[in-house]
């Protein structure tokens, strides 16, 4: 017979306190707290090392980007939304910048899309490589932050060579990629093309990052003390996970195959071949498993994508002065916390009359009070830490 | 029979073990200093000759960190009995480093090549006022403005 | 001089000077390996600058920078309690240093029942943990001082265990008599008598449960729920600052030094070493073991996670005990057999 873990949890402790009857402690988590990543707050009502229930408390960080956005012209929001989630900049300013384009019924050329197919990819791999090595940090083990982080400065460093910007690259303009180099006067106006030795030193970089996988796989994967935390902790099944519209490898670890690569076209995913890693039980130990298979996913798309990078031009012709007629979209895309898509409603000015921001960490949060009730103390800091979230990302 | 398997908790203790005796990729920052890639973005450089006050960068500026004046002079015509021209001339052009997010616009939106980046990234303060560069702080960077560099075919 | 050795309390006090300085310029360099051995198993390169050549003044840095530090008592702190709990929890290591033999002669008191004291001193270091984490008034200082008492009481028990099963071999619970039984020969090749320490005689499974539930009295990884730094800040030491939180981080080390020393005498054959002589080299050889130890220590803290609160105890309980039980009915049984 199955029974709800989370029945027979409650179950026991009832029985439990017909003996002894004591009041809950509130244990107040953050905003100042090492395991938030930055200012998330829950308010913890506990019974000894049981939780009771859990109340998160969000908006510590509130930057009013979608106000913001409202004042300024399209080509300063793609600077500012990069820094939405600053573990992965680079994939913020896509979906924007693709949904504008679409207003405008442009197109970025092929060697732009590809330029952008591929940093997203590394911004996707920096990002997982943080969670890879970090999530090791919530249960107690220091050391693989440090050897992930080596790699992933590898893949920022590429990131920075080809953008100017290690975190926030605002490397996309409507219509392609970054026209001015801003080196010598002559050149300044040439298009900013990948540098030189760029195709070998992300050839040599990928290598790597297969090699920290492994090495991952090792340290932490294998450790049963690690199992141990992990496995059938903070389980999500799939109908909770889309009631609460849990994306990205957090969805994917209970089961659900969806990835916005494969079913939308904002970038052009279909011409590569890769798998998307899908979990089975939800919980912790999946949805680690789940970013340590993409970023070797995402190692496999950029070889596949240096091998077939076009050559051309990379702008479009777009007017000097950007105005996007009146209209309405949506664009999503799959970025490594999940799904990030804007809404832009023009009313044909420079800037627009509204940008509402679907953020991936937001709607990943919001399972965390029914998934964080009747667990204990330290599990909560391991469900918090595996949901990868960013508090920049939660708040905007 | 099933072959015997170590425990993952040793293989995780023979990778730190192997680390233990691997070379250390520890820049040690004061005494060596990496070498920061052409298009890092580190400073602004200001080239004055060739800005003509048109208060583009200053307007793009997403955050408004840019405070340009300026005035007309009046030029000697460039022959003799040719009509007198006016030149727009600098008096005041400051970046405020502590409000700029070094996303680059100002230099992108240049339409006369006036400013460029630099890598350079010591220029840190103990004053926040301090981090407000003069046009003269600005044209000092200019030296350090890298050539482009090549690019992938 | 021999006035000086025959008085009573001249005597005493040479010997409290004596461990105190020994323990605490050990604890300082256990925690300067730390912070190195920490540092290369991580890939970096740990303190550098301080004191010239590899940092090597770092811990003494460090401790000068903390007596700066201005000594906050929170008000709603229970004030004498909050400032006794970190010297009863020094206290406690330096008791235990006293038994420990570091050559036939060079011990400070060769008590009959040395191990049982050591053992009884030893879990004291965890009444001051548990004392630094009432006092405090803190929620989070409190769970980590009731965890470290969860803690103890569990692994307090295997611990003993352990031991009986050395001190069953040993027939005697005096430290020096066990590292003599040590130096004994096991068995003869020929004519030569080859001494074992009690690790390769039988007492494996002891050494392992020791170290295990050591591991865990020193609330060290994979066991250092007391001041879990990701879930409760800094468990019971969030309260202290300056010379208080100093001397609960020597206590620390100081625990770590000890009861690696304890683990060489009890299962590694303490000062002996088959060959040397141990009135000599015996400080030498018991340090070189203690290193040993000292070293594993070091070596699972910068690999291992974490371990969760139910899943300590059920270890404990589950796997620690019987296993310490049934260890400890092998060795009397093979004791009477043979």
């Amino acid at each position: 017979m199955t029974m709800d873990p989370r029945a027979a949890m409650h179950h026991s402790e009832v029985a439990v306190s017909v003996e002894l009857q004591t009041p809950d402690m509130t244990l107040n988590l953050g905003p100042q707290h090492p395991s938030t990543h930055g200012v998330l707050r829950l308010v913890a009502q506990v019974d000894g090392e049981r939780v009771e229930s859990v109340e998160p408390v969000v908006g510590y960080m509130h930057r009013g980007y979608e106000k913001l956005a409202e004042v300024r012209t399209y080509p300063q929001i793609t600077a500012l939304v990069n820094r939405i989630d600053w573990t992965s900049g680079f994939a913020n300013e896509i979906a924007f910048v693709v949904g504008a384009e679409r207003l405008m019924g442009i197109e970025a050329p092929p060697r732009a899309q590809w330029i952008r197919l591929i940093l997203t990819e590394m911004a996707r791999m920096a990002n997982h490589l943080v969670f890879v090595s970090s999530y090791p940090l919530e249960l107690g083990a220091t050391t693989p932050m440090f050897y992930a982080l080596h790699e992933r400065e590898r893949v920022l460093d590429l990131i920075e060579g080809v953008t100017g910007g290690r975190f926030h690259p605002n490397f996309n303009r409507i219509g392609g990629v970054k026209p001015a180099a801003g080196g010598g006067s002559s050149q300044k106006k040439l298009a900013q093309d990948l540098p030189k030795g760029f195709i070998d030193e992300t050839r040599f970089a990928m290598e790597k990052v297969f090699e920290i996988c492994d090495t991952m796989d090792k340290l932490i994967v294998g450790n049963e003390i690690f199992r141990g935390r992990t496995i059938g902790v903070g389980v999500i099944p799939p109908d909770q996970a889309l009631a609460y519209g849990v994306s990205g490898p957090n969805m994917r670890a209970t089961g659900i195959d969806f990835d916005i690569r494969k079913v939308d076209d904002y970038l052009p995913y279909s011409e590569f071949d890769f798998d998307v890693p899908v979990g089975e039980n939800g919980d912790c130990f999946d949805r680690y498993m789940m970013r340590l298979h993409e970023i070797r996913q995402s190692a496999r798309i950029i070889l596949q994508a240096l091998d077939t990078l076009p050559s051309g031009p990379l702008q479009a012709k777009v007017p000097r002065i950007i105005k996007i007629p009146r209209g309405e979209i949506y664009v999503r895309s799959e970025n490594p916390k999940g799904e990030m898509g804007y809404h832009i409603i023009s009313e044909g000015g420079r800037g627009p009359y509204r940008l509402k921001v679907r953020t991936a960490s937001f709607s990943n949060l919001s399972v965390l009070q029914w998934l964080l009730a009747g667990v204990l103390i330290p599990d909560i800091i391991a469900i918090l830490g595996s949901l990868d979230f960013v508090l920049g990302d939660v708040d905007r | 029979m099933a072959r015997f398997k170590i425990p993952g908790v040793f293989v995780g203790m023979g990778v730190t073990l192997k680390y233990l005796f691997k070379k250390v990729p520890t820049v040690q920052y004061p005494v060596e200093k990496e070498v920061p890639v052409p298009r890092a973005r580190g400073v602004i450089a200001l080239d004055t000759d060739a800005c003509t006050v048109c208060m583009l960068c200053a307007r793009e500026c997403p955050d408004w960190c840019i405070y340009i004046e300026g005035h007309k002079e009046e030029q000697p015509p460039s022959k003799p009995g040719g009509r007198a021209r006016t030149r727009a001339t600098l008096d005041r052009f400051d970046i405020d480093y502590a409000l700029c997010m070094y996303c680059g616009i100002c230099v992108e939106v240049c339409p006369f090549d006036a400013l460029f980046w630099s890598p350079e990234y010591e220029y840190s303060e103990g004053d926040i006022g301090a981090m407000l560069h003069g046009k003269e702080r600005l044209s000092e960077w200019l030296e350090t403005v890298p050539d482009p560099p090549a690019l992938e075919s | 001089m021999n006035v000086l050795f025959d008085n009573f309390w001249a005597l005493l006090g040479i010997k409290l000077l004596l461990i105190v300085l020994v323990v605490m310029t050990t604890a300082l360099v256990v925690i300067y390996a730390e912070l190195k051995l920490g540092a290369h198993f991580q890939h970096r390169i740990g303190p550098y600058f301080a004191g010239g050549r590899w940092g090597w003044a770092q811990p003494l840095a460090d401790a000068l920078k903390f007596l700066q530090k201005e000594d906050i008592i929170p008000a709603a702190a229970d004030r004498v309690v909050f400032k006794a709990a970190p010297m009863v929890s020094l206290m406690a290591y330096f008791a235990v240093v006293v038994i420990i033999p570091f050559s036939p002669r060079l011990v400070v008191q060769d008590l009959d029942v040395g191990i049982f004291y050591a053992l009884a001193a030893g879990s004291l270091g965890t009444l001051g943990v548990l004392m630094a984490g009432w006092s405090s008034a803190n929620k989070y200082s409190l769970m980590g001082g009731l965890r470290a008492a969860a803690q103890l009481i569990a692994y307090e028990l295997p611990l003993v265990l352990a031991v009986v099963g050395v001190v069953i071999q040993a027939g005697t619970m005096s430290m020096v008599g066990i590292v003599e039984a040590q130096a004994e020969p096991a068995f003869h090749l020929g004519s030569v008598g080859i001494p074992l320490p009690f690790v390769l005689q039988g007492q494996l499974i002891g050494f392992i449960i020791f170290m295990i539930a050591m591991l865990a009295e020193l609330s060290r990884t994979p066991f250092d729920l007391p001041m879990a730094e990701s879930e409760l800040v800094m468990g019971y030491l969030t309260e202290y600052s300056g010379l208080r939180f100093t001397m609960f981080f020597l206590a620390e080390y100081a625990g770590i030094f000890v009861m690696s020393a304890l683990v060489s005498t009890l299962f590694l054959g303490g000062y002996f070493l088959p060959g040397l002589p141990s009135n000599v080299f015996g400080p030498v050889i018991l340090m070189g073991k203690t290193s040993v130890i000292i070293f594993l220590i070091i070596w699972f803290r910068w690999t291992w996670p974490r371990v969760r609160e139910d899943q300590l105890q059920g270890f404990a309980w589950r796997w620690l005990v019987p296993l310490a039980l049934a260890n400890l009915a092998v060795t009397a049984t093979l004791k009477v057999v043979f």
